[in-house]
């Protein structure tokens, strides 16, 4: 199967071309609930990961709350 | 007595600690500090999730959010766009609306972009959000913050962990005269006496993370600016003295033998 490359949290990574969003939430083991993820600088509606496709070059950002004054 | 409650975007907390949950050793000594220092509200940070060590411990497993009212802050932001960005992520993790704005504009003093603050407060407010806002003790300024919507205004003491204590008495005590705005001191206390002045001047509460958490004994720490918050309230409730120049014998001068 065709690879492409994407960047989760300034890190590459290869993944399969067919992926979609959820699947790599899912194979990252992320606590969706505590979670919010730009594409592209774009916010993604969490309720829609199931149905965004990722292309070469996306760039994924997954932030959650850590302790911070 | 009647109920004294800090009112912040028409919801009420009892204390008027906030606290930050930065520069603790642990989690769970994080957690610990603020079930002592009472707190209801605690200051977050938005990061990226660490995705190479996911047995790493997440804030909200020590912390409830639905206990502790989270106030994600935008720490560490340096203009507009990346404070924005901060904010509208912290939103989508769990709908929090209630947001601590800091906008610094210099690395050595951390002193606040006002400029860049100010504009940022226009947005976020337009878009919903209600806005603590992180200020130096500028009463101008913060009437601006004011007249662009902000929820709360939070001036500085001192620059950001520098422990100085409050060190212009006078713009803070003109900044409360001026407005109805909850007036919370945000940075640079040093010891629990420092939230206690802050208190005595009007101000509706304090903000509090380096002074706890880097205290030689912070659980100790938590507990003194709990206290403090809670006396300055009360002292400053109570209507002080006058202060004389002269001395006023506290025992009747009649009678004396």
């Amino acid at each position: 199967m065709k690879k492409i490359k994407i960047k989760v949290n300034g890190k590459i990574r290869s993944i399969s071309e067919i992926y979609k969003l959820s699947d790599l939430i899912k194979h990252l083991k992320i606590p969706m609930k505590k979670v919010a993820i730009e594409l592209n600088e774009e916010i993604i509606d969490k309720k829609k990961v199931n149905k965004i496709k990722l292309r070469q070059n996306d760039k994924i950002e997954i932030v959650h709350f850590i302790g911070g004054g | 007595m009647k109920k004294d409650n800090l009112i912040i975007a028409k919801k009420k907390f009892k204390s008027r600690l906030i606290v930050g949950t930065g520069k603790y050793k642990t989690m769970s000594e994080c957690a610990k500090a603020i079930k002592l220092s009472g707190a209801e509200i605690v200051t977050v940070a938005v990061r990226r999730v660490n995705i190479s060590d996911k047995n790493k411990p997440l804030l909200m497993d020590y912390i409830d959010p639905k206990k502790i009212t989270y106030l994600p802050n935008t720490a560490g932001c340096f203009n507009s766009k990346e404070a924005l960005r901060t904010l509208r992520l912290a939103r989508e993790i769990g709908g929090w609306k209630l947001v601590k704005l800091e906008v610094l504009g210099d690395k050595e003093n951390l002193f606040p972009d006002m400029i860049e603050t100010l504009n940022s407060t226009e947005i976020l407010t337009k878009e919903g959000f209600k806005v603590m806002v992180y200020c130096n003790d500028d009463p101008l300024m913060a009437k601006r913050l004011e007249n662009v919507g902000a929820a709360a205004i939070m001036p500085l003491a001192a620059p950001i962990g520098s422990g100085l204590g409050i060190q212009n008495k006078i713009n803070i005590q003109i900044i409360r005269k001026q407005t109805k705005l909850p007036l919370i001191i945000d940075a640079g206390l040093g010891q629990a006496s420092d939230a206690t002045i802050a208190m005595e001047l009007g101000c509706d509460g304090v903000l509090v993370n380096t002074a706890i958490a880097k205290a030689k004994k912070p659980f100790d720490m938590a507990l003194a600016f709990k206290n403090a918050v809670i006396a300055g309230r009360q002292s400053y409730n109570s209507g002080r003295i006058d202060k004389t120049l002269m001395g006023n014998p506290s025992s009747p001068l009649k009678g004396i033998i």
